[in-house]
C-alpha cells in the first residue's frame, strides 16, 4: 500500500491491528469481523503488526525480545504454552533468518536502525502469523538495507505469511508486491497489479502533483 | 425539611471555597494538564507558600496575600529549577515516568518533613484586617477570610488565561502541548517553553498557599488532603483548561460543602478523593474533555 | 538458579535468621528485625507492580492499613489465629487491589498513580469514621503473653510469621522474574502498545500484578495490631510506609527480586539505628532525600550499580548446540495464499 504523507495509512494500520477504535466499516481477516477485539487477541488470531518507529523492549536482550511473542501470541496459535528447549529453538531460528544471530545479547539501545528494523520484524515472525502489516520497516535505511529488508520479507512470504507493505520507497514496491493499493486522503484511488496502478493517472496526478 | 438558609449558607460556602481551590489546582492544570509532568509535589510546594506568608506576616505584619505577590518572583525560580533537574534528569534521558514520579513524590515528602522539622507539628495562623469580618446579607453571612481569597484567586485565573491565550509565549505553552517539533521549527526552544511554563506552575503555589493560610490554620501534612483535591478538579474539568479548573473547581467545593454541612466535616476529605476515583472510572476525560 | 535451589536457599537463610533471633534473646533486635522484614515484604510487594510492570502505587499505606484493620475487625468479630487473619488480609487487600486497578488500569499510568493516592486518604476517612474498629482514637489488641508455638514468646511468634512472609514474598517475586508472566510485565513496563502486538494481555497481567501485590501488603500487615498492640488511622495510613516502600526498591534497583530485598535490609536498618540515635524525622527526612539522590543519579539503583562495576546485563539466551543449524525454515502454522 502506498499513499503520500497524512493519507491515511497508519491510521488503516492501527484500525487493522486495534489500537484504534473505527467508527464505520469493519475488518474482517479470514472470514470473521475483529470488532471489538483488542489488539493482543487479534495478534492471537494470526494478525501481526510491525511499527513505523521500532518500539523494542529496552530492558530486554534482542533474544528476549523474540521471547516474549513466543510466549503469548504463538502459544495461542498453537494452543498450548512451549517448553524451554523449543523456545531457545525457535529464538534461533528467527535470529538467524533476521540476520542477528550475533546479536543476541545485546540490548536494544545497542542496535543499528536496521538491525532495530530487523528486530521488529523478527519479533512480528515469532507470533506465527498468517498475516504481517509491515508498516513502513524500510524509512530512512540505505539502499543495500533496503535491499536487505526486502529480502527478509520475501522469505517470510516464502513461508507462507502475506505481507502487507506500507512503503514510500516505490523500488521495494515495485520489486516485492504483487497487488499495490494507493491510498489518497483516505480513499482508495487504486487497486491492482503494481505496473498497471503506477500507470493510473489519478495516481500518477496525487504523485506529482497536478 | 431541609431548611433554606442552611442550604443556601452551605452553597455559597462551597462556591467561596471553589475559588479558592481554582488557586490551589490552576498550577497542575498547567503541569499535569498542559505539560504532562505528574507533579504530586505541588501541594507540598503550596503548604510552603503557606510558611513564607506566616513568617512574613508574624516577623513584619504584611498582609499574607501581598506576601504572596511578593513571594510570587521566588516560587517562580524554584519552579524553573525544579523543572531543570526534572528535565536533566528524567525528560532528557528519556527515562520512564516510573522515576520522574517517585522524584516528585520524594520532593513532597521532603518539603513535608523539612517544614516539620522547622516549625513542628503545631498549626500557624496569620493576622489580617478582614480575618474576623463578615458581610450580612440577611439569611447569609460572607466571612471576608472566605471572600477575598476567592475575589483575588479568580482574578489570579483571568491573568493566567490572558497571558495564555493573548502573549506569544502563553500560546507557545499551549502549542508545546501538542507539537513539540513544530515549536522548534518556528524558532522556539521548547525546553525553554516548558520551563517558563513549569515555573508559573509553583509561582502560583505562593498565591494559593497565602489563600490558604487565610482561610484555615495550618501545619505540615495538610498537604497530603489537596493532592486528592486537586487532581480531581484537574480531571472533572478535563486536562489543561483554565475554565474547566474552574468549574470543577467550584463543583467540588459545593459538594463538600453540602457534605460537610449534611454529614459532618470528617467525611470532607473523601469527597475529592471519592469523587476522583469515580470521574476516574466513568469519564477519564473529565466532564468537559476534549 | 532453579526455582527448588532458591526455595532451599532462602528457607535456609530465613532459618538461620531466626536461631540468630532467639540466641541473641533480645527483644529490641526483636522488634527491630520484625521491622525490617515488614518492609522487605512491602518493598518487595510495591516492586511486583511498580518495578516489574511500571505502574506507581503510592497507596501502600492503604493496603498495608487494610491488612492492619482486617485483623482488628477480625480480632473483634471472631478472634482466630494470626496466620489465618493473615491468609485473610490478603485476600481482602488482594481484592482491593483487584478492584482499584479494574477501575484505573485502563487508563494512563499517571491516573493508576494518583488514585492511589486518592485511595488511602478515602480509606482512611472510612476508617475514621468507623467506630466499630475504634475510629479515630484507635483500638487496644490484647497480646498474650506466650505464643501459640510451645517455648516461642509471643513476640518470637509473631517475628517467625513475618520472616516466613518475607521468604514467601522473595519467592513469589523471583518465581514470577524468572516466568512467562515475568517477561510480559516486562513487556509491559517497556512498552505497552508493542506489548499488545505482541499478543500480551497487559490488562489482564496488569490485574494480575496489582492483586498478588495488594495481597503482600495488607499480609503484611495483618500481624501489625497484635505487635504493636495499639492502632489507629493516622499510624497505620502513615505516609512513611508509602515512602519507603517506594524508596527502597529505588534504591535497592527495580529490576529484580534482590533489590528491594537490599533496599529495605539496608534502609530499614538504617532508620532502626537513627531512631534511637536522632530524631525520628530526620530519619524520614534521610529517606526521602535518598529516593530523590538515587532516582538521579542512580536510576537502577544498587543492583544496576553492580552491574555496571562488576559485569553485563544478564540475559536468559544461551543457544542450545543444535538449533542455530536449522534455518527459517518452519515460520507459519498454517496454510495461506502468499500474495502482497
Amino acid at each position: 500500500m502506498i499513499g503520500p504523507n497524512g493519507s491515511g495509512k497508519s491510521t488503516l494500520v492501527n484500525c487493522l491491528s486495534g489500537t484504534l477504535v473505527h467508527e464505520t466499516g469493519t475488518v474482517r481477516f479470514e472470514g470473521r469481523d475483529l470488532a471489538g477485539l483488542k489488539p493482543h487477541e487479534r495478534t492471537r488470531r494470526g494478525l501481526a503488526r510491525s511499527f513505523q518507529l521500532p518500539r523494542p523492549f529496552a530492558s530486554l536482550s534482542v533474544a528476549d525480545n523474540i521471547r516474549v511473542p513466543l510466549l503469548y501470541a504463538a502459544a495461542s496459535r498453537r494452543g498450548r504454552h512451549l517448553g524451554e528447549r523449543e523456545i531457545t529453538d525457535r529464538i534461533a531460528e528467527v535470529l538467524e533468518a533476521m540476520a542477528l544471530t550475533d546479536r543476541a545479547r545485546h540490548f536494544p539501545r545497542d542496535l543499528t536502525q536496521v538491525d532495530m528494523r530487523k528486530l521488529e520484524l523478527g519479533r512480528a515472525m515469532a507470533a506465527e502469523p498468517t498475516l504481517l502489516i509491515a508498516d513502513e520497516a524500510m524509512a530512512g535505511l540505505s539502499n543495500s538495507e533496503v535491499e536487505d529488508i526486502v529480502a527478509l520479507l520475501i522469505r517470510l512470504n516464502e513461508t507462507g505469511i502475506t505481507v502487507i507493505l506500507i512503503e514510500h520507497i516505490m523500488k521495494a514496491v515495485m520489486q516485492f508486491s504483487q497487488r499495490l493499493v494507493v491510498l489518497v486522503s483516505g480513499r482508495k484511488i487504486a487497486d491492482g497489479p503494481p505496473a498497471e496502478v503506477v500507470r493510473h493517472p489519478e495516481v500518477e496526478r496525487a504523485y506529482l502533483g497536478q | 425539611m431541609v431548611e433554606l438558609d442552611l442550604v443556601l449558607n452551605a452553597l455559597l460556602a462551597g462556591l467561596l471555597l471553589g475559588g479558592f481551590y481554582a488557586a490551589v489546582t490552576v498550577g497542575i492544570s498547567i503541569s499535569f494538564g498542559i505539560l504532562d509532568i505528574v507533579n504530586i509535589a505541588h501541594p507540598a510546594f503550596i503548604i510552603l507558600g503557606s510558611y513564607v506568608a506566616y513568617l512574613a506576616n508574624a516577623a513584619f505584619g504584611i498582609d499574607p496575600i501581598v506576601v504572596g505577590v511578593l513571594a510570587l518572583p521566588l516560587f517562580y525560580v524554584l519552579g524553573a529549577a525544579i523543572y531543570q533537574i526534572y528535565y536533566l534528569s528524567f525528560e532528557q534521558r528519556g527515562q520512564d515516568s516510573l522515576r520522574g514520579l517517585a522524584f516528585f513524590f520524594g520532593l513532597l515528602f521532603i518539603t513535608e518533613v523539612g517544614l516539620i522539622l522547622a516549625f513542628g507539628v503545631d498549626y500557624r495562623y496569620v493576622q489580617a484586617v478582614y480575618m474576623d469580618r463578615s458581610l450580612d446579607l440577611g439569611i447569609v453571612q460572607i466571612p471576608l477570610r472566605m471572600l477575598v481569597p476567592c475575589l483575588v484567586s479568580l482574578l489570579m485565573l483571568a491573568v493566567l488565561q490572558l497571558l495564555l491565550t493573548k502573549t506569544f509565549v502563553g500560546r507557545a505553552v499551549m502549542a508545546v502541548a501538542q507539537d513539540q517539533l513544530a515549536l522548534q521549527l518556528m524558532a522556539c526552544d521548547p525546553v525553554r517553553i516548558r520551563r517558563i511554563a513549569f515555573a508559573a506552575s509553583i509561582a502560583t503555589c505562593a498565591m494559593a498557599g497565602a489563600f490558604l493560610i487565610v482561610i484555615q490554620p495550618i501545619e505540615p501534612s495538610i498537604g497530603r488532603e489537596y493532592i486528592g483535591r486537586v487532581f480531581a478538579i484537574c480531571v472533572l474539568g478535563g486536562l489543561g483548561s483554565l475554565p474547566g479548573t474552574l468549574i470543577g473547581a467550584m463543583l467540588l467545593g459545593v459538594v463538600e460543602s453540602l457534605t460537610a454541612t449534611f454529614y459532618g466535616p470528617s467525611w470532607a476529605p473523601a469527597v475529592g478523593f471519592g469523587l476522583l476515583l469515580i470521574t476516574l472510572a466513568v469519564r477519564p476525560a473529565g466532564l468537559f474533555g476534549r | 538458579m532453579r526455582n527448588s535451589l532458591f526455595i532451599l536457599v532462602v528457607s535456609l537463610v530465613a532459618a538461620a535468621v531466626f536461631a540468630a533471633a532467639l540466641l541473641l534473646r533480645s527483644d529490641y533486635l526483636l522488634f527491630a528485625g520484625y521491622t525490617v522484614l515488614q518492609f522487605v515484604v512491602l518493598a518487595t510487594a510495591w516492586n511486583i507492580l511498580g518495578g516489574y510492570t511500571g505502574y506507581v502505587n503510592f497507596g501502600t499505606a492503604a493496603f498495608f492499613a487494610v491488612g492492619a484493620y482486617t485483623s482488628v475487625f477480625l480480632h473483634k468479630a471472631f478472634p482466630l489465629p494470626v496466620p489465618v487473619m493473615v491468609v485473610v488480609a490478603g485476600a481482602v487487600a488482594g481484592l482491593l487491589g483487584f478492584g482499584m486497578g479494574y477501575l484505573t488500569l485502563r487508563l494512563r499510568g499517571a491516573f493508576f498513580s494518583i488514585a492511589t493516592l486518592a485511595l488511602a486518604v478515602v480509606l482512611q476517612t472510612v476508617v475514621v469514621n468507623w467506630h466499630y474498629v475504634g475510629g479515630s482514637r484507635g483500638a487496644y489488641i490484647l497480646r498474650p503473653p506466650a505464643g501459640p508455638i510451645a517455648g516461642l514468646s509471643y513476640i518470637e511468634y509473631l517475628f517467625l510469621i513475618m520472616l516466613a512472609l518475607a521468604a514467601l514474598s522473595l519467592i513469589a517475586a523471583r518465581a514470577i522474574e524468572c516466568s512467562r508472566l515475568g517477561y510480559g510485565f516486562a513487556a509491559i513496563r517497556d512498552d505497552e502498545l508493542a506489548a499488545e502486538a505482541n499478543g500480551v494481555p497487559t490488562l489482564r497481567l496488569k490485574l494480575i500484578a496489582t492483586t498478588i501485590s495488594g495481597a503482600f501488603m495488607g499480609m503484611a500487615g495483618a500481624p501489625f495490631p497484635s505487635y504493636i498492640g495499639y492502632i489507629e488511622p493516622a499510624s497505620a495510613f502513615g505516609l512513611p510506609y508509602a515512602v519507603n516502600a517506594i524508596a527502597m526498591p529505588m534504591i535497592g534497583g527495580t529490576t529484580s527480586w534482590a533489590g528491594p530485598l537490599i533496599g529495605a535490609v539496608l534502609l530499614g536498618s538504617l532508620q532502626q539505628i537513627a531512631t534511637v540515635t536522632i530524631s525520628s524525622a530526620v530519619n524520614l527526612l534521610i529517606v526521602g532525600l535518598l529516593l530523590v539522590g538515587f532516582v538521579i543519579v542512580a536510576p537502577n539503583g544498587i543492583v544496576g550499580l553492580w552491574q555496571r562495576f562488576f559485569g553485563r546485563n544478564r540475559t536468559s539466551w544461551r543457544p542450545s548446540s543444535k538449533s542455530t543449524a536449522s534455518a527459517s525454515g518452519s515460520a507459519a502454522s498454517s496454510p495461506s495464499t502468499p500474495s502482497a
